[in-house]
């Protein structure tokens, strides 16, 4: 019986259509481990071959991988999320209520979601502890690191803007006393220093931009869902291929320098 | 203290007791490191400098994380339902009204300053003090390994924005304010009518007994001249540690330039706790009252 599954399994990696897909053998040789790499367009964001400390979970806490998990599973669960969702005031509640009760693995879909969003802001946090107590942001990673500052703050205003989408009291008032302050922006808000003297008011400063009006309405909650969903995923996307890839150039993932004998 | 755990179970809340422990779990793990790396000639990181393939020896290890990871997602997720409170209504404030949890050491700020210092300055300058940090951190030492002794002001300074000021006011947001923004124990009910009698006097009235306003209601340049005293006295600390220091070679390889950065931005996140304790202890609200801003 045994016999039979082997010779059909030769038989298909023989096959054309199975070379064209997998492009080498799996064979446990140093070269099928390099290649398994190498011939991985998602795998192929490694090196081949690591220092030994980099893998130990101890030394990078797995933060930044976690991190862009989670931003994976929160890409994915809110892709369906967004099959039951329309942006409008007068929708957007009632869809929430269908979602938690009437469809088929919805809550499942929107815990995920929200919990995955609370997680990724401690593990990003988490990130950059760990690069910072290791030293990781000196040369030559100082500008990855100034990346990832600007990714840690958007990821702060994705989990911010997507806060406002259930349109329910704690999301209305959470970015009611978020968006607030942007009213106190010196020279660009009505309340801010130097704003009444440069002609700011409250229809007309920065606060109103954001909002898409002089209070959390629904206009702000259009704003909000195209940047949560559109905008700022994208620019994250972008920041996120430059952070990956620049590890790659400054180096791969920082170590002691052995060469000079000094650690 | 049953009343503190209702608050630490609420849903929204589990993430924020998931971070302390995380954060003071990962202090003691790094501190443990650094010290065992600071007691030794070689770093524990050095003795493990060879290379090893990354398949399979790292792919393992991150498929295993990310079974683990959605494996604690997926549980917690069936377990535990995202709230839905009732449909918005922006005729009902509810009391307290709280920003969500990761700007709560922003929103507890609004305290001690003016919208424009808690709400934009500091956060402006949280983002741009951390990307400054590559370029004012000259420090060629303990790059890629865990240490202690060789960047002890570098690594005091960043667990005390980020654990002091950061996340303990976080928690205090949490699980510490209630109606009112009022500072409620544990033990205490959260109770809506709760009226805290606040006397607030200016730095100027209080230490030197001089008024921020005249009789006629207009500012009083006495108190703004001895309030600017305060502030730029404040700052001109950093020039002075300079004019002491200037012979050192930590401060020579600095430069002028990087050494006003790295001045300006550690009295200024300083500024911080020293204005919440002369707030808290002293009931002082502003030190510089000006026509166009308040400090």
């Amino acid at each position: 019986m045994l016999g039979i599954v082997e010779q059909l399994r030769d038989k298909m990696q023989r096959t054309e259509v199975y070379k064209s897909i997998f492009r080498h053998s799996y064979q446990d040789t140093q070269r099928n481990r390099a290649l398994q790499i190498l011939d991985n367009v998602f795998l192929h964001l490694h090196p081949v071959r690591i220092s030994r400390h980099a893998t130990n979970i101890g030394f990078t806490w797995g933060m930044g991988g976690i991190t862009f998990l989670l931003f994976i599973i929160l890409t994915v669960t809110g892709v369906i999320l967004m099959f039951y969702y329309r942006p409008a005031a007068e929708y957007a509640y009632d869809d929430m209520k269908y979602l938690m009760n009437d469809v088929a693995f919805g809550p499942l879909m929107r815990n995920m979601h929200r919990w995955a969003a609370h997680a990724m802001v401690i593990t990003v946090m988490l990130h950059m502890f760990r690069v910072f107590l290791t030293g990781s942001y000196k040369a030559p990673r100082q500008f990855n690191w100034v990346i990832g500052v600007f990714l840690l703050t958007l990821t702060l205003f994705l989990s911010f803007t997507g806060y406002l989408l259930p349109w329910d009291q704690l999301a209305i008032w959470a970015v009611t006393v978020g968006t607030n302050m942007a009213r106190a922006t010196p020279f660009l808000g009505s309340e801010g220093p130097f704003g009444p003297e440069l002609g700011m008011r409250i229809d007309n400063d920065v606060r109103f931009v954001l909002l898409g009006g002089t209070q959390v309405g629904p206009p702000t909650l259009l704003r909000f869902y195209v940047l949560h969903c559109i905008f700022l995923p994208l620019i994250a996307a972008v920041l996120m291929t430059v952070h990956f890839w620049r590890i790659r150039k400054d180096g791969g993932i920082s170590g002691p320098d052995v060469s000079t004998k000094k650690f | 203290m049953e009343h503190l755990l209702k608050i630490m179970t609420k849903p929204d809340n589990i993430p924020i007791v998931l971070m302390l422990g995380l954060t003071i779990f990962y202090t003691w793990f790094a501190a443990r490191k650094g010290l065992k790396n600071d007691r030794q000639e070689v770093s524990e990181e050095a003795k493990q400098a060879d290379k090893v393939q990354v398949w399979p020896y790292l792919v393992k290890v991150e498929f295993l994380g990310a079974l683990l990871v959605m494996a604690i997602l997926t549980f917690w997720s069936f377990g535990i339902d995202a709230p839905l409170e009732q449909s918005a209504n922006p005729t009902l404030t509810p009391n307290p009204s709280k920003a969500p949890w990761y700007f709560l050491g922003l929103q507890e700020m609004l305290v001690y300053f003016d919208p424009w210092i808690a709400g934009v300055l500091v956060p402006s300058l949280i983002v741009f003090g951390l990307c400054a940090i590559p370029y004012i951190d000259i420090n060629p030492k303990g790059n890629g390994y865990y240490t202690f002794k060789e960047r002890k002001f570098a690594i005091l300074t960043f667990e005390f924005g980020f654990l002091l000021l950061w996340v303990s006011l976080i928690v205090l947001g949490t699980f510490f304010r209630g109606p009112g923004w009022n500072i409620f124990m544990p033990w205490e009910y959260w109770d809506t009518h709760r009226v805290v009698a606040l006397v607030n006097v200016d730095f100027s009235q209080f230490f030197f007994g001089v008024p921020t306003r005249l009789v006629d209601d207009t500012l009083n340049p006495m108190a703004m001249l001895i309030g600017s005293f305060i502030v730029l006295g404040w700052y001109s600390l950093g020039v002075a540690y300079y004019i002491w220091k200037r012979g050192t070679p930590v401060i020579r390889k600095l430069g002028s330039l990087r050494y006003s950065i790295v001045a300006f931005l550690f009295l200024t996140m300083m500024a911080l706790p020293i204005k919440v304790i002369l707030r808290i202890a002293l009931n002082i609200k502003y030190i510089l009252v000006t026509p166009w801003f308040n400090i």
